[in-house]
């Protein structure tokens, strides 16, 4: 019995023996191996014993992962059969190659000295018996895709691979037989090799792109707690909650589904959901959305229709548009090689024609638009991207940024401004205490003490405050209210102002907090909850200013919430409670000024504008809706690794486009001699290897260097001491 | 040049070698996580088999190993 998990929170190389270790702790367990590159946990049972995926789930939860079941789908398999494919087609041409190069080379060198006609034959006989079956072995990928090209009546490139490839083995076989001194079996196979490597490069990246979104998927499944009609509460997948079904939602737990509230009440933070910071207090009969989060009290919620007018709905429809409007980006490679294709397959044809009515005989002819052919076929150019996209993906991954598609690459290094939305982007997602110096420390021990003993959204920020806190006895919670119990023997409470009689002190705090008070005897004191930036916000968004990048932020939120922040970093271009269909038209508005935004943000509201902008980027902690769209996410507090990001970006485009020079430049000197009638197979396999292999060495470059690192370390410097000031000049900000 | 005769096929019967233990190594799942195998590198999972001493004593499974 085997079973896969996908883990969050793998970080470092002592994970690995940690989380292993973890999982063969539980009974039953016979063998757990975790996946360093996929992030996955692959756990035997040994048979005869029942498998435990929960005690699983649950140690690992104990040791800081989180673990999700996770089933491979169907598209990742062929992806990996593909693979590994793409991997033994490789090795066969590389082996070929190799091999027939040693014979060529002793043809070669032989030509010009003393080699023997009968010895040149046997060898370019040995050539062919090699590379006959690896080309037919090995070249199947080319073969097949450019058959399924013509019959659909269209060329792509592996047309002219495929017809390099057979008319050059063709004509060396034409001539070992008829005892000629150049044969072409080399150049063929070597062809294959370089590009089936350009080929396994591109897929390598997509593979584990495609695994890193299979684990975010995984990632994504919440649960529900479906009130059943004998009244009995049963933990079901929300994605198996239909219209009409009632849930329950206790607080600090996500509201799965859209619907109407029965009974109960109680604040919903929907930050993730419209960007409003404030928890908004709901009743029965009112509306709640899919991934509000519920502060206090017990909420039934009936599950309404999937109408037209369902926020979800609004979203959904605002996406497709979005995605659709996006899909005409062509990628680099894509643009060269569409000029590529047709102008190979005329020079050769060209060169041939002119070559008879040169008067040349036809064998000559066809020798040097196969020569052209081989030439001109496209290694370097099938290397230059794919290899550069696999180092920068490398690089960026070392950084924290997982990239989703090759193009996002292409695309991130054309953004030459950069929206934010604020909460949970600019701003953390989890609330924190805001006005810790300004309560006494006492209080704050008291109500961190009390907080222990509650999972309100709230004290759980309260608790966070205080590190170290032992938890208060006998405490009772009191619903909807807050919590009560004694300190050394004095009462005390925590919760709402109001419950704690202290009104009147809250009526004078910031209007765009969450207010919790805390009362200790007699004395009382309110705290003021608010989502603090992330550390180097301020760092970062100068850095980009620095970069000459235009900076605006986006938010759901009211303009109350907006302002200081939006002061606190010296933005001046700010919108307030924007809805998505605002979003997507301030996106298209800087678009239509000439603009390419990248679009940072993690709500469901900001889905519809990561979709829409040029290029996007979410924090790891986004909504589900929000992060599917991403092209990018990020992991960690800090906003460093979107700068980061870009410069890697901007670096590899750089680098694809003088690979693509390099390409051509090699066309440019190689084509004409080959349409002169200069190459012989030595000179065609030099050219051919040497622009692969200066094309790979250029990619590699791609690794960071210091231009990118620089960014990071300024913005990790400057963090430390900028995040104290901007916290503080926030903090001050909203208190006026 | 009789030399040939041997070493022509004995250079191909290397080649052929190689590229047989490579199509074993990814048939057996070699390839797979190239990353873990990297920092794997860096685990006491290699002293299976053998005490805090180093010197052969009573065998521990791979999961002991790591815990002690």
């Amino acid at each position: 019995m085997q079973m896969a998990f996908a883990i969050d929170g793998i970080d470092c190389a002592a994970c690995i023996d940690e989380i292993e270790d973890a999982a063969e702790r539980e009974p039953g367990v016979s063998l757990a191996r975790l996946n360093y590159t996929t992030h996955r946990l692959t756990v035997d049972w040994a048979a005869g014993t029942a498998p435990g995926p929960a005690g699983v789930i649950a140690t690992l939860a104990r040791s800081g992962y989180r673990a999700y079941p996770f089933e491979a789908d169907r598209l990742e398999a062929i992806e990996h059969a593909t693979s590994r494919h793409l991997l033994r087609c490789l090795a066969v041409a590389g082996f070929a190659a190799m091999n027939i190069m040693l014979l060529s080379v002793s043809v070669w060198s032989g030509n010009v000295s003393d080699i023997t006609p009968e010895t040149r034959d046997l060898f370019h006989w040995l050539s062919a018996l090699i590379a006959l079956p690896a080309a037919a072995y090995a070249g199947q990928p080319f073969f097949q895709s450019a058959v399924r090209a013509l019959r659909t009546g269209t060329l792509n490139m592996d047309v002219p691979i495929t017809l390099g490839v057979v008319l050059a083995l063709g004509v060396s076989v034409f001539e070992t037989v008829n005892h000629a001194e150049h044969a072409y079996f080399d150049s063929a196979v070597m062809l294959l090799f370089f590009l089936l490597t350009g080929r396994y490069l591109d897929h390598a990246m997509r593979r584990r792109t495609r695994a890193e979104a299979g684990n975010l998927a995984a990632l994504r499944a919440s649960s529900a707690n479906r009130v059943g009609i004998d009244g009995q509460v049963v933990t079901v997948p929300a994605a198996a909650v239909k219209a009409g079904d009632e849930v329950m939602v206790r607080a600090g737990e996500r509201v799965p589904v859209d619907g109407l509230v029965l009974s109960g009440s109680g604040a919903v933070d929907e930050s993730l959901v419209t960007g409003e910071t404030l928890p908004r207090p709901v009743a029965g009969g009112e509306s709640v959305h899919a991934g509000g989060l519920v502060h206090d009290g017990v909420l039934r919620v009936r599950a309404t229709a999937v109408g037209e007018d369902t926020f979800l709905q609004e979203i959904e429809r605002l996406l497709d548009r979005a995605s659709t409007a996006r899909g005409r980006y062509v990628r680099l490679a894509d643009r060269a090689a569409r000029l590529y294709a047709p102008m190979v397959h005329t020079a050769a044809a060209l060169s041939l024609v002119g070559w008879l009515i040169a008067g040349a005989s036809l064998h000559q002819a066809v020798l040097i638009a196969v020569a052209v052919l081989i030439i001109t076929c496209p290694c370097a150019l099938a290397l230059a991207v794919p290899a550069v996209q696999v180092v920068a993906a490398g690089a960026m991954m070392r950084r924290g940024v997982l990239l989703h598609s090759g193009d996002a690459l292409e695309r991130l290094a054309e953004a030459d401004s950069v929206a934010f939305d604020k909460t949970g982007t600019l701003t953390l997602p989890e609330p924190a205490v805001a006005n810790s110096e300004a309560v006494p420390a006492e209080l704050m021990q008291a109500a961190a003490r009390l907080a222990l003993a509650s999972t309100h959204p709230l004290a759980r920020a309260i608790a966070a405050a205080v590190p170290g806190a032992v938890p208060a006895g006998q405490v009772r919670e009191v619903t909807g209210a807050g919590v009560e119990g004694t300190i050394d023997g004095v009462p005390a409470r925590l919760g709402s102002p109001a419950f704690c009689d202290c009104a009147a002190l809250a009526a004078a705090a910031a209007p765009d907090a969450s207010l919790v008070a805390v009362r200790l005897g007699a004395r009382c004191a309110v705290i003021e909850i608010r989502q603090a930036l992330r550390p180097d916000a301020l760092a970062v968004l100068d850095e980009l200013r620095r970069q000459g990048r235009h900076i605006v932020i986006l938010s759901g939120d009211r303009a109350e919430a907006v302002a200081p922040v939006a002061e606190a970093l010296h933005v001046e271009d700010w919108w307030a409670q924007a809805r998505p269909a605002e979003k997507i038209a301030v996106l298209e508005s800087l678009e239509a000024t000439g603009r390419n935004v990248l679009m940072v943000g993690d709500g469901i509201n900001d889905a519809p504008s990561l979709a829409a902008a040029h290029v996007s980027i979410s924090p790891i902690t986004a909504a589900d809706v929000a992060r599917a769209q991403a092209d990018a996410v990020f992991l960690g507090d800090r906003l460093a690794p979107v700068p980061a990001a870009l410069a890697i970006a901007v670096r590899a485009r750089r680098l694809m486009r003088q690979n693509l020079v390099i390409a051509v430049a090699y066309n440019v000197v190689a084509v004409p001699l080959a349409i002169g009638g200069f190459v012989t197979p030595l000179i065609a396999a030099l050219a051919m290897s040497g622009s692969s292999i200066l094309v790979t060495l250029n990619a590699l470059r791609a690794r960071g260097g210091a231009e990118a690192a620089d960014v990071v370390a300024a913005a990790e410097a400057d963090a430390s001491a900028g995040a104290s000031a901007s916290a503080s000049a926030f903090a001050t900000k909203g208190a006026s | 040049m009789t030399v040939l005769l041997y070493l022509v096929p004995a250079a191909l019967s290397l080649g052929l070698l190689g590229l047989g233990a490579f199509l074993w190594s990814l048939r057996s799942g070699q390839y797979e996580d190239l990353d873990g195998a990297a920092v794997r590198v860096l685990s006491d999972d290699d002293l299976v088999g053998y005490d805090e001493t180093g010197a052969p004593g009573s065998k521990v499974t791979a999961g002991e190993a790591r815990r002690r």
